[in-house]
């Protein structure tokens, strides 16, 4: 019996020590420290210098086509049913054609979008969506500089070569569930990959980043007054907040303290500058989703859409990939300036 | 003389007969003759048994198998009746308290809350039920009542949290989940939905009391063992007929820190830190959201919190800028 229990033991140990050793995703050192606030705040950013090596090399720019030779006849003379890109040379538009060619659909080519027998028809979905995406594009390089700053962003920013971008989300109805009277999961209490691997919402984003419309102060759950005033915001709204700040962290490759002060969450004068910047992000990505990627509903291929029939779309995690800023900052841009035009009007 | 030399009693006793204890009145009512166990004995007395159950005993266990179904059996269906799912994602299911829109309903449908009352219901009676045993035994052996108190603070700081909070509240969705990660997440939410829960006083005094408790334990347990080479593990004995033990445990205290508890008074500093640290803890949830909103503005009025120079320019809420939302 005691040598038999001892034998456990030291079984059970191994097992458990590899277990620990083999699947808690350790981060090896040395890991490095950067002091973002005040001594004594603990507002700090951490970062492996390894694994954020990798980290960037994932996330390179293309270096830059040569710029279109200035003049020349506008591009709505030389084809036929331009309707956004309208004020752009010929050159341009065709250096943004190529571009996007690189940039959205790599392997397929023109036929992606394109009739190649008649490239002015409009048979093909993906250049109905197209049209609508560079309207975003100018979007917001444009009305929302609040967010993308003169960085500004490209095809590239979110698409990376691929025809759909590979960080983007539909509504999540949840797991397969029985009806009847048994308890509802409330959107919560599975493994929530969205939530950092908490019990959280598994989506906090059909709120929160796609519908448009939801109030100023969705977001906001703490308590404004140091003593009850109002009948403020319930815990599950809060542990829907929690949950898209712990997605937008995970998105950036940042922890809490990259815009706030952790003592006191929703206080905006501890907070960093970039609490702003994030702000206006989340308002980028409403409308994003709401004004330029549920209407291409309409035209896309039941393939395309998710279990509630909606498109796919973008939260922090389409863009940032992993780091505070997108590309780590590469101003893409400067160099595409075709992409900074007027605004066309809303589709 | 039994000696230790880690976690495990390295000397057992395996008398021939199980000892049956002092007789009492009800003793007709305990199951069983007792027997031994060689694992039991590796971590305290080796005879298990006879237990008393007795009918509040019998009707404790009930009301918590019923609420350990209700909260089990709901989590099996949130998997979709998957038992190996149920296993793997076990640490994340939930029972959820109703939703915000239900209020004080006694009754909701049972799919949006209704379950989470009824487990609320049944697991509370047991507990309740648990105590009362707890005292009734404790009398029955003429004990005191120190061990059916130190319970009942724990019992406070449970109804407080799934209770009295939610009725002052005026919504069962302030209560607490059924889960084991989903409660933490629910702690950490509370927090931040209440202005940080660190600059509560109590929740302090909570946090004080529960990391004094295990200091004081370690402090008295190391002292216990490191003094049973002369007998010190017979603290009863030693309370009333000191020995060179108890000498040699009160000098070694003197000598490294100036003062020493006595053999009888180190259990009241354990059992008050242990009492104190779900007591202050109830007080403290019980007043969040019902006297106080923001525990950090609170503090900052009432100068408990420091203020840290400004780093950098200026941070303004965007919502409060003329012109700056749209």
């Amino acid at each position: 019996m005691r040598i038999a229990l001892q034998l456990l033991g030291v079984v059970l140990a191994v097992l458990l020590t590899g277990a620990m050793l083999g699947t808690a995703g350790w981060v090896l050192p040395p890991v490095q420290s950067e002091q973002v606030g005040f001594r004594g705040t603990g507002m700090v950013q951490v970062h492996s210098p390894k694994a954020q090596a990798a980290l960037l090399a994932r996330n390179e720019a293309p270096a830059p086509q040569d710029p279109a030779p200035p003049g020349g006849e506008p591009a709505t003379k030389t084809y036929q049913n331009v309707q956004v890109l309208t004020d752009l040379s010929t050159d341009q538009f065709n250096r943004i054609m190529a571009s996007i060619t690189e940039w959205v659909s790599p392997e397929q080519g023109c036929a992606y979008c394109h009739n190649v027998e008649n490239m002015a028809d409009d048979s093909v979905y993906a250049k109905t969506v197209a049209r609508t995406m560079f309207r975003m594009v100018r979007a917001i390089n444009g009305p929302w500089k609040n967010h993308v700053g003169e960085t500004g962003v490209t095809c590239y920013t979110c698409h990376r070569g691929q025809p759909v971008p590979a960080n983007v989300w539909h509504i999540n109805p949840g797991p397969a569930h029985p009806g009847g009277f048994a308890a509802r999961d409330a959107g919560q209490n599975h493994p929530s990959l969205q939530a950092g691997l908490s019990s959280m919402n598994y989506d906090p984003y059909r709120e929160l980043l796609g519908d448009k419309a939801v109030g100023e102060r969705a977001v906001r759950v703490a308590a404004t007054t140091a003593l009850p005033e109002t009948r403020g915001e319930s815990l599950q709204h809060t542990e829907r907040t929690y949950a898209l700040m712990i997605h937008m962290s995970e998105g950036l490759g940042v922890n809490c303290t990259y815009c706030h002060n952790t003592r006191a969450f929703s206080s905006w004068s501890e907070s960093t500058p970039k609490r702003v910047t994030a702000w206006h992000g989340i308002r980028m990505v409403r409308d994003i989703n709401g004004t330029y990627i549920d209407p291409t509903a309409a035209v896309l291929p039941p393939e395309r859409l998710g279990p509630e029939g909606d498109p796919a779309k973008v939260n922090c995690t389409t863009c940032h990939q992993g780091l505070a800023k997108p590309l780590n900052g590469a101003p893409m841009l400067k160099d595409y300036p075709e992409l900074a035009g007027p605004v066309a009007a809303k589709p | 003389m039994a000696y230790y030399q880690n976690i495990f009693t390295q000397v057992q006793v395996h008398p021939r007969h199980p000892e049956p204890g002092v007789t009492i009145q009800e003793g007709e009512k305990r199951v069983g003759r007792g027997q031994f166990s060689y694992l039991a004995g590796l971590i305290g007395n080796a005879q298990v048994g006879p237990i008393y159950l007795g009918t509040l005993g019998t009707l404790s266990l009930v009301s918590g198998i019923i609420a350990i179904e209700i909260i089990g059996l709901n989590m099996w269906a949130s998997v979709n009746w998957d038992p190996i799912q149920f296993l793997r994602q076990l640490p994340w299911l939930a029972l959820e308290p109703p939703r915000p829109e239900h209020g004080l309903k006694i009754l909701p449908p049972l799919a949006e809350g209704g379950w989470w009352l009824l487990a609320g219901f049944f697991l509370t009676a047991s507990i309740l039920l648990w105590w009362v045993r707890l005292y009734r035994r404790a009398r029955a052996l003429g004990l005191g009542t120190h061990v059916p108190l130190a319970f009942a603070s724990a019992i406070w700081l449970y109804l407080v949290l799934g209770f009295i909070r939610p009725i002052l509240m005026g919504s069962w969705s302030e209560a607490v989940p059924f889960g084991i990660f989903p409660h933490l997440d629910w702690t950490a939410a509370f927090s931040l939905r209440y202005g940080n829960l660190f600059y509560n006083p109590f929740h302090m005094l909570s946090i004080a009391f529960l990391y004094g408790s295990t200091l004081l334990f370690a402090m008295h347990g190391a002292t216990i063992l490191a003094v049973s080479r002369y007998g010190g593990e017979r603290e009863i004995e030693q309370i009333v007929d000191r020995g060179t033990a108890t000498e040699r445990a009160a000098l070694f205290w003197r000598w490294t820190m100036g003062f020493n508890a006595t053999m009888e008074s180190v259990h009241r500093w354990a059992w008050w830190f242990a009492v104190l640290t779900t007591l202050t803890g109830g007080i403290g949830i019980l007043l969040t959201g019902t006297v106080v909103d923001n525990w950090y503005l609170w503090a900052i009025k009432h100068g408990v919190a420091p203020s840290y120079p400004q780093i950098g320019a200026p941070v303004i809420d965007p919502l409060s800028v003329t012109g700056g939302v749209r």
